[in-house]
């Protein structure tokens, strides 16, 4: 298949790459921008560890066609902090042990900054029902519904910057 | 005691990369020149293979190399010798690897695998245990004559016959446990990569580096010093790392046929097919006890579903004896195994290896013995308990034990009022289980031992080489706390080494709870002799007496002479610095004094033991058979929590993996076909899922643990499902004796029961409603 062109916003820098029309936009991720944070667990979104924004939206990146994301911004866990900076999101999944193996954290974390922005003050129900697509096999989500009410508790809502 | 570092709610230290997307696991691992590998499996589960003709995959452009069982140099690898990687001349199970392909790309690997054409010859296949043993069923190992393997449990304590006779009250059942699997978030993967002098470094998912690297070698046929075994962090293990599997022998094999590094990552849909499960099985037990409660006899027998192939999901009964031998004082024992070759796939372990499975059975049994007696279930188990001071029949030295303390803490907890209100049409249950687990390691090998390297260096760090391995669990966190605490050092100037097996002292792997114990006090002992040569060196220094001198916080302190002392790098340096020199460096090996079981499977396994027990509360739709679990409390004897924010993350992980094997997993698995390799079918629970958990630990401090601690890693898995089971009962009165517990699985149990639910008549649903 003929390669195209594309550009993209990835963490703020603007990218250009070549893919093909069915690359996926998890392997360009992982692959061409070498930001290995966003994980395959299934291939076909049921497992929620690629989740990454595109236009501040939470997708799975296994589930989208790189060439559809042309002109968008992406913003994977790599970008989520800045200048060294740890979102509250990151910062409460740290104080709350919500990591463990660490494999779903990433798309936890981007699920859940995206559950902020969207509700800053969500219900545990809300969290829980929100992060039904992200599967954790270590923590019993215990501490990760947790962290999330506590970033949400600290102000966090609301406050990527993308 | 008062302690700077342990005891406290201390976060993981590798937190900060995984939160940030940072951490390099085995799946983003690229080595220059790299190409990938990928396998073909069996097209059926038990078939003759004809012919295999690769030449088209081989010309495809991408394509280095196409490999089978005849074309490799391989060796049978396994508990039982019986296994190669690429299956020769028939296959026994779906997930038998057929040819392997190595290609510049996964797309071109994977289109490679649809150009090989085998040809096979279809075998009719046995699929059940009873099937397998029929006289004339079909062989699964021809060579061997029968499907029945030859290792076999037996154990026999005290005068069986004589205690049912005497018993007022029997119970029996025939319990049911089918394929569940780690399903881990990160599939399994390895990569191999032999250098010019023939050596070859493997990065892989083995949580057991150093047997890995002798049963690779063997695998090879080549010796193990030409191995180099890395370990980087995996998405999870759970006991899916503690066998080597043909994934690693495969990778190697290609890697050398094409002469560039490999690697081989597993698929979702290949990850649920042939990664190891834990084993099905089928428990038949009674039980006799007097009109009391008092327990006279257990009787059991397991019949084990190994699959085509002997890995350790087929030497479970060991540890399905040990909890029906061990869990409450039971005087009379008999138990037996049959373990049997069928066309399923091949289990491996799983954490709990057989207890979950045994816990089922016998606690499921405590409440129907309870029934029958017309007790309360928890006090029939209070009288039974497990005491500080017991020995097992089979010899198991019980010395700190809260197994009763774990009871009341677990009752008082699910009694707490409950927000919900009661709603029309569900009927609310509690149920209870305990646990009886090893907690100070268990020797299933000739060895049971863990080494440590301690360095302390001239910048004031200590370097901590530990041969425990992590897989998520947090052993590089608790090891830490553990030398910072022994030696007075700031916890963020350690540094945990344990990834790479040649620099790493040895250890049998992570297994069984083991590794907070075995590792820990590993620690403690290299801590110790470090310790000396730090004062000793010290001392000089400050002409003072050693007995004058104290560490903490990375300062050696001349006591009550304020102000009198030396940073660590000081002290360091000057050794260092003079003639005839020396390091700080201290090593040590801890290896607990136990056991392994003798031929009547008799042993003191473990320096010491685990205990818990776990209250479910459920309400059951009458109409539809539907579970909820609102709450599940849970009491652990932990010796001590050395670090509670980990501690009772095991807790709640296992209780998730626990509540799965209770209610929704399992790996369906007919006539050799796996039907249901997805998450969507395969039904881990969700968030939304998940009730209300509330955590009890009880630190009965143990003498031999460091700092008392004692092993947590399975505990919350095991009782689970068992009490889940009996909380239904409690609920709706019906006694359902195979899992999962499924909406279908109750129904059709209660469309049975003939009188009517007597959960009305239960005081302890009520009172917790």
């Amino acid at each position: 298949m003929k390669p195209r062109v594309i550009h993209l916003t990835v963490n703020g820098e603007q990218r250009e790459v070549s893919v093909s029309p069915n690359d996926l936009l998890l392997n360009v991720i992982r692959e061409q921008e070498h930001l290995t944070g966003t994980k395959y667990g299934c291939g076909i979104g049921e497992c929620g560890g690629c989740t990454v924004h595109i236009d501040g939206q939470p997708m799975l990146s296994c589930l989208v066609l790189a060439v559809a994301v042309d002109g968008r911004a992406i913003v994977t866990i790599e970008g989520l902090a800045r200048n060294r900076q740890l979102d509250p999101v990151q910062e409460a999944f740290l104080d709350h042990s919500a990591v463990q193996c660490g494999f779903c954290t990433p798309g936890m974390i981007m699920m859940s900054r995206a559950l902020l922005n969207e509700n800053p003050r969500p219900t545990e129900h809300e969290v829980r029902e929100f992060l039904r697509g992200c599967l954790c096999r270590c923590t019993g989500y215990v501490s990760i519904v947790r962290a999330v009410l506590a970033a949400a508790e600290r102000g966090a809502g609301g406050e990527e910057r993308s | 005691m008062s302690f700077r570092v342990i005891g406290k709610p201390i976060p993981k230290r590798d937190g900060p990369e995984k939160v940030t997307g940072q951490l390099r696991y085995l799946h983003d691992l690229e080595v220059p020149r790299m190409v990938h590998g990928k396998i073909l499996r069996a097209r059926y589960p038990h078939a003759r293979i004809i012919r295999i003709d690769s030449s088209k995959a081989e010309k495809l452009a991408g394509v280095l190399g196409v490999i089978t069982g005849d074309t490799v140099d391989q060796h049978p690898f396994g508990f039982a010798r019986d296994h190669l990687a690429l299956k020769r001349g028939k296959v026994r199970s779906i997930r038998d690897e057929v040819a392997a392909v190595a290609a510049e790309t996964e797309a071109i690997g994977e289109e490679a695998l649809g150009l090989i054409d085998v040809e096979y010859e279809e075998l009719p296949g046995v699929f059940d245990p009873d099937a397998a043993l029929r006289p004339g069923a079909p062989l699964v190992h021809e060579e061997r004559e029968t499907n029945l393997l030859d290792f076999r449990f037996t154990f026999e304590h005290g005068d069986v016959g004589w205690a049912f006779s005497e018993a007022d009250a029997i119970v029996e059942g025939t319990y049911r446990l089918n394929y569940v699997t780690t399903a881990c978030l990160g599939t399994m993967a390895a990569v191999a990569a032999w250098d010019a002098q023939g050596r070859l470094t493997m990065w892989a998912t083995t949580q057991a580096p150093f047997l890995f690297q002798r049963d690779l070698a063997r695998a090879l046929g080549i010796s193990g010093d030409r191995i180099r075994v890395i370990q980087p962090p995996v998405g999870g293990n759970f006991g899916r790392g503690l066998d080597l599997y043909p994934i690693d022998v495969i990778a190697a094999l290609l890697a050398r046929r094409v002469r560039r590094p490999v690697k081989i990552v597993f698929e979702r849909m290949e990850e649920f097919i042939a990664s190891p499960t834990r084993e099905p099985c089928v428990i038949t037990m009674r039980t006799g006890a007097r009109n009391d409660g008092t327990l006279l006899a257990r009787e059991g027998r397991v019949v084990i579903d190994s699959g085509a192939y002997v890995s350790w999901g087929s030497t479970t009964p060991t540890v399905i004896l040990s909890t029906m031998a061990g869990l409450y004082r039971c005087p009379n024992i008999r138990f037996d195994s049959t373990v049997v070759y069928t066309n399923n796939l091949y289990s491996g372990s799983m954490r709990g290896y057989g207890n979950p499975e045994a816990t089922f059975a016998v606690e499921s049994q405590m409440d129907e013995l309870a029934e029958r007696l017309g007790m309360d279930p928890l006090e029939l188990r209070r009288r039974n308990a497990n005491r500080p001071g017991d020995v097992t029949p089979q010899g198991c030295r019980i010395t700190s034990c809260a197994l009763t303390e774990c009871l009341d803490a677990a009752r008082q907890a699910i009694l707490q009022p409950l927000q919900r209100a009661p709603r029309a049409g569900w009927k609310r249950g509690v149920g209870y289980a305990a646990m009886f687990h090893v907690g100070g390691g268990a020797r299933i090998y000739r060895s049971d031992g863990c080494g440590a390297i301690l360095k302390l260096d001239d910048f004031g760090k200590l370097t901590l080489l530990t041969g425990a391995s992590e897989v998520g669990q947090g052993s590089e966190t608790v090891l830490a706390m553990v030398a910072a605490e022994a030696l007075g050092i700031p916890l963020e100037r350690v540094e945990v080494v344990n990834h790479d097996a040649t620099v790493r002292p040895w250890d049998v792997g992570v297994h069984a709870s083991r590794t907070t114990f075995i590792a820990g006090n590993a620690v403690l002992l290299a801590a110790a002799e470090l310790k000396q040569q730090l004062l000793a060196l010290a001392a000089e220094l400050l002409d003072e007496a050693v007995e004058r001198l104290e560490l903490a916080d990375g300062f050696v302190f001349v006591k009550d002479a304020h102000g009198r002392r030396l940073p660590y790098e000081k002290v360091v340096r000057s050794g260092h610095f003079r003639e005839g020199g020396r390091i700080l460096m201290a090593e040590a090996f801890y290896d607990p004094p136990t056991q392994m079981l003798n031929k009547e499977f008799r042993g003191n396994i473990s320096a010491t033991y685990g205990f818990a027990c776990q209250a479910v509360l459920v309400e059951v739709e009458e109409a539809t058979g539907k579970v909820e679990v609102l709450r599940v409390a849970s009491a652990h004897d932990v010796g001590r929590a050395l670090n509670p924010l980990a501690c009772e993350g095991q807790v709640h992980g296992g209780i998730h993996m626990g509540l799965g094997y209770a209610l929704t997993e399992q790996l369906i698995v007919r006539d050799g076909y796996v039907l249901n390799p997805q998450f969507m079918e395969y039904a881990i629970l969700h968030a939304q899922d998940m009730p209300e958990i509330e955590v009890r630990l009880i630190e009965s401090m143990d003498p031999a643990g460091p700092f008392g601690a004692k092993g947590i890693g399975e505990a919350g898995a095991i009782p689970v499902a068992a009490a889940v089971a009996n909380a239904v009962h409690d609920a709706v009165g019906v006694r359902i004796r195979e899992l999962p517990l499924t909406p279908e699985r109750v129904y059709r149990a209660l469309r049975g029961r003939s009188a009517p639910s007597p959960s009305s008549s239960s005081p302890v649903g009520e009172r917790a409603g």
